[in-house]
């Protein structure tokens, strides 16, 4: 077994309110190994973008310990965090305004490298022109400005901005999800390649459980703040095990007619994060609640490898 | 024997002038939608959806969108040629529409009540107090308190609102609903309950829908028939089943393709190569050919002719009934 790339301890992130603390991220552990995808799924709100934007240090952490590499990059200085703008890169969900409307595709691409000091001009040109066939644009784009472009094509570039320093970790913010299915299919399949090519770590934030199915190892599913459930990928589609996140799977709408499947119904919305109650987060939706559920929920290893914060787990699942 | 058809379109071609160009939007679209029925409208980005939907409620932005040709018969009635003052009789009445974005559908300094209210109160020869209490009824019907009828759209979820906003477009009872992408812009679980309620109204209502989606997954859990557009052109056309069991032109079958499934182990997935043509240019012949693996010259050459199977499955592909039906 391998070292994991990235450790998160405890990860905590609140943000002050007028109305009180909001729990974006709350206690949030994990692991990722080199070479493979997490897939954080949840609904808005969920705390799944903080989550990695906090990893990233684009949002400083209110708690909890970040490790890359078994080294603690928690509170970095400023020149180790330009080091770690290197190994740790994102892919953000909207191709549309992540993109400055100003610089055209190869100034984009170009950027971090001419940010980052290390490289010459003609290296950065050479690197510029190789990352554009990497991800598929052509040449001809050299000089195009985003406007001009589709969302696929946008979103490409922003891969490619992402690759430009060589990272071994990324982010991917929903990165398909504005994205017509036919193009989706296209960024998917582009991405695994990548990962084969270049051994890359992802964690992939998406709201999408098929897309997140497809792309994923290991998955941890987020409910206000909080992992509820967290497993293999195959394990976590086969038994689902919370409440939540078997409301979430059947919720689903099944491009297929003979899918037979039910409903599990939640009522109501989610609830707010603002100074959240010290029980379980989902019990105002949930079918099972019980007076038990008005406590601190503490994420058990319920199968091998398969952990779930819910006190009621085995009782519903008959375990 | 099918049911009467609410709405018939025929031929229809819409246009867009900007400065330089031309975007041919839609390209001679044939649809029936009949009493009581979902037809499903599904495609990307661009493909002209929306503007069908437009135009069957005469709302095709003016100057630059134009009907250049083709008939829209509503109840018989060609609605193409009524004056604007018939429209407006009809618009929200008997053709009501629920827009993509609920945050932008409602006006923000207007209590979510008194806007359902006024479609009400605008068509129907009732009291001021008789169209709130319909309206409060509309309000219930969607699962939301009557309580709440004065309230802001502010003071609703994105869930609620995008219910406000159907409670508005039933208010009258339409015979005819266009759901654009009415659960796009909402969470999965919220969506399950939108889609839920509006195939529980439907059935309630009996109202014909055209629901326009790019989700395959929300066609299969609402729709019985299915027309899949693609450049402005429905290429193919059939019941529920024939679409997702026999899906027969090369763009169906490429979606289904593009899917990733829940139930499968497969490592990848099978994408449509490239792009939708760009709709300011005049294609000669098939709009996907530049797409498509089996296209031959033929297919560059000439548009192809809808091949219809016994039981009515319509495909727009020349090898359709050729190899494979």
């Amino acid at each position: 077994m391998s070292a994991p790339l990235l450790e998160v301890r405890n990860l905590k992130k609140y943000f002050k309110t007028g109305r009180g603390m909001l729990h974006a991220v709350d206690d949030v552990n994990f692991t990722i190994d080199e070479g493979k995808t997490l897939g954080v799924v949840g609904e808005s709100g969920c705390g799944k973008s903080t989550l990695g934007r906090t990893i990233l240090h684009l949002l400083d952490a209110t708690d909890g310990q970040i490790l890359y590499k078994g080294k603690d990059i928690t509170n970095p200085t400023r020149k180790e965090l330009s080091a770690l703008r290197h190994e740790m890169q994102i892919i953000f969900q909207d191709p549309f305004s992540s993109l400055n409307p100003r610089k055209s595709v190869s100034e984009t691409i170009m950027e971090p490298m001419k940010l980052s000091h290390t490289m010459k001009k003609q290296e950065m040109i050479d690197r510029t022109r190789e990352l554009m066939e990497t991800v598929g644009l052509a040449e001809r784009f050299w000089g195009t400005y985003p406007h001009e472009l589709d969302g696929g094509r946008r979103q490409r570039i922003g891969i490619a901005r992402a690759l430009a320093l060589g990272p071994r970790f990324i982010v991917c913010d929903e990165p398909v999800s504005a994205l017509d299915v036919s193009i989706q299919a296209q960024i998917l399949n582009l991405m695994l390649d990548l990962q084969e090519d270049r051994k890359l770590t992802y964690m992939f934030v998406t709201h999408d459980l098929s897309v997140v199915k497809y792309i994923s190892d290991d998955i941890l599913v987020m409910y206000l703040g909080q992992v509820v459930e967290k497993a293999h990928s195959d394990e976590l589609f086969k038994n689902t095990l919370h409440p939540y996140s078997k409301a979430l799977l059947s919720a689903i709408p099944v491009p297929d007619i003979h899918a037979n499947n039910e409903l599990v119904t939640m009522t109501g919305e989610i609830t707010s994060p603002i100074n959240p109650k010290p029980g379980c987060r989902f019990m105002a939706r949930c079918p099972y609640a019980s007076d038990k559920c008005n406590e601190p929920q503490k994420i058990e290893e319920i199968l091998p490898n398969h952990f779930v914060s819910c006190c009621k787990c085995r009782e519903i699942n008959h375990l | 024997m099918e049911n009467k058809p609410i709405v018939e379109i025929k031929d229809l071609y819409v246009e867009f002038h900007s400065d330089d160009a031309i975007v041919h939007a839609v390209n001679g679209v044939n649809l029936t939608i009949r009493e009581g029925e979902t037809l499903g409208l599904v495609g990307e980005t661009g493909a002209g959806k929306t503007t069908i939907a437009r135009a069957i409620l005469g709302i095709i932005a003016k100057p630059q969108g134009h009907i250049t040709s083709g008939e829209i018969l509503f109840d018989g009635e060609d609605i193409l040629k009524y004056p604007e003052k018939e429209m407006r009789d009809l618009r929200g009445n008997q053709i009501a529409m629920i827009f993509q974005d609920p945050m932008t559908a409602l006006n923000p300094i207007e209590r979510v009540g008194d806007q359902i209210e006024e479609a009400i109160g605008l068509h129907n020869k009732i009291t001021h107090a008789d169209a709130i209490e319909r309206a409060m009824q509309m309000l219930e019907l969607v699962g939301i308190p009557r309580e709440r009828y004065f309230e802001y759209p502010h003071q609703f979820s994105g869930g609620m609102k995008q219910r406000v906003v159907i409670a508005m477009a039933l208010a009258c009872n339409p015979k005819l609903l266009l759901a654009d992408e009415p659960t796009t812009a909402l969470d999965v679980t919220i969506q399950a309950q939108v889609l839920k309620m509006m195939k529980e109204l439907k059935e309630k209502l009996n109202t014909a829908v055209l629901m326009i989606t790019h989700d395959l997954g929300v066609v299969a859990s609402i729709c019985q028939k299915v027309a899949v557009i693609y450049a402005g052109e429905i290429v193919e056309y059939g019941t529920l089943e024939q679409i997702f069991d026999h899906p027969t032109h090369p763009y169906t079958i490429g979606l289904f393709g593009s899917l990733p499934k829940l139930d499968s182990t497969e490592k990848r997935l099978k994408p449509i190569k490239g792009m939708m043509p760009d709709p300011t240019l005049e294609i000669q012949g098939c709009k996907f050919a530049e797409r498509c693996e089996h296209a031959t010259e033929a297919c560059r050459a000439k548009k192809p002719e809808i091949y219809t199977t016994q039981d009515g499955h319509q495909i727009r592909c020349v090898l359709a009934g050729k190899e494979n039906a």
